[in-house]
């Protein structure tokens, strides 16, 4: 089992089965995972902006440095308009990066190296994003699919490239998420695999490829979470400030 | 062999996810439904709970504490900003004063001087009038001395002589005659002796 990739991807029950009608809502290592991310993230940031000192802690550092980070992000791509949507984006990018960097920690899971869990996250901001710019601009949102300065002879082949890569977003963003974490957790786990089958003669190479996927892995865990956020500012951005 | 398998029906799966259901069992754990709606109400409640907790008590807080440190900062630099202006202007009062009391030790010493140099001329001024008059004292005294002196001279020349003659001869002489030889030599010599 140990040598299966794949194995570290399984979802399974911890308890009992939990039934609500027809749906299996039973507690498995997926949700002891999310529970334990969000618990660390409502701990830090709680502790963290519990005292105000002028000069703060490292603790309140963190939380405030972080806090700066998503919300200038926020505010290079979105504009101030996205305010309001701050602390959701923060949230979500708190979430995913706080995900993918307990998947680095061995014999852990990895919530979001699931399809399902990345694509729950993008279809909702889909839809969110959605509403959000019909509700500003009304049916002026369709706009969108009508770029400025494009030939006449060439607008109906530009709308429906428009109108596919906009109902694409909600796949783009889950999968690019979902392959990254589950690629990278899958090539170290092969290499691991690989420094045991070749024993304590050949096993160095893929020890050291190991080792330094692991750098290249939290690098992409934070890099991944960061698009993440960034390109549901940019969504929220075509839905705020109709450009096209 | 059998993870190059595994590494193709992964690939495969994104473009064929309906055929890698059926196959799903030894492939991907991801695209087995079993805990799909488990994993989403987990999700749902979580993300909800954290988002609701973190705009609602953490982010706001955490925001108050930057504001009121930016405030808390730019009220410092204004107060010292103020206490700047207010040491510039006491170094410049304090400069004032100097140069002042520089000015009026300058008038005081140049004051005293003069009234010094006055003193000293008076005073030798008064000086110099009394050496005057004590030279002209003296002078007139030298004056005296000198119109008297001839006299007194022919007077002892004349009474030397007459004793002399007295001594010599044994006879007295008529004064009177010997002082008028005394006066012709005398007024001869003295011709020779202060060259009148």
């Amino acid at each position: 089992m140990a040598a299966n990739p794949m194995s570290q991807f399984d979802v399974y029950r911890i308890g009992p089965e939990i039934k609500v009608g027809a749906f299996d809502i039973s507690f498995t290592n997926a949700s002891l995972f999310m529970i334990l991310s969000t618990v660390s993230i409502l701990l830090i940031f709680n502790l963290g902006s519990k005292k105000n000192s002028i000069l703060p802690n490292k603790i309140q550092l963190l939380a405030e440095l972080s806090y700066t980070f998503v919300s200038k992000m926020i505010s290079d791509t979105a504009g101030s308009k996205a305010k309001p949507y701050f602390a959701f984006i923060f949230s979500l990018f708190m979430f995913v990066l706080f995900c993918n960097m307990f998947g680095m920690i061995p014999y852990t899971f990895t919530v979001t190296s699931h399809i399902i869990v990345t694509f729950v996250l993008a279809a909702f901001i889909f839809i969110g994003v959605t509403v959000i710019g019909f509700i500003k601009h009304g049916f002026g949102y369709l706009k969108l699919f009508v770029p400025s300065g494009v030939p006449a002879v060439l607008l109906p082949l530009i709308v429906v490239i428009e109108i596919i890569s906009y109902l694409s977003r909600p796949i783009s963003l889950s999968v690019r998420l979902f392959a990254n974490m589950m690629a990278g957790h899958t090539m170290m786990k092969v290499f691991g695999g690989f420094v045991i089958s070749l024993g304590i003669v050949g096993g160095w190479l893929p020890l050291s490829f190991s080792v330094a996927l692991t750098g290249l892995e939290i690098l992409v865990a934070f890099l991944q979470a960061y698009v993440f956020a960034i390109l549901t500012c940019i969504y929220l951005n075509d839905a705020l400030n109709l450009h096209h | 062999m059998v993870k190059k398998i595994n590494f193709q029906s992964i690939f495969f799966s994104f473009f064929f996810i309906k055929e890698a259901f059926a196959a799903e069992s030894g492939g991907m754990p991801q695209l087995n439904p079993e805990f799909w709606v488990s994993q989403i109400f987990w999700l749902i409640l979580t993300f909800g709970i954290m988002y609701l907790v973190l705009s609602k008590l953490i982010l706001p807080k955490i925001s108050n504490n930057l504001e009121t440190r930016k405030s808390q900062i730019l009220e410092n630099i204004e107060a010292a900003e103020k206490q700047r202006e207010d040491s510039d202007a006491k170094l410049k009062e304090y400069d004032e004063i100097i140069s002042k009391s520089k000015l009026e030790a300058n008038s005081i010493f140049n004051q005293a001087r003069e009234k010094a140099i006055k003193d000293i001329s008076a005073k030798r001024e008064v000086l110099d009038k009394q050496i005057d008059n004590e030279i002209a004292e003296a002078e007139k005294e030298i004056d005296a001395l000198r119109k008297n002196a001839p006299n007194k001279i022919n007077k002892i020349a004349i009474e030397t002589s007459s004793e002399l003659l007295q001594k010599l001869i044994g006879a007295e002489v008529n004064n009177s005659s010997i002082s008028a030889i005394v006066d012709d030599l005398s007024k001869r010599n003295g011709d020779k002796y202060y060259g009148n």
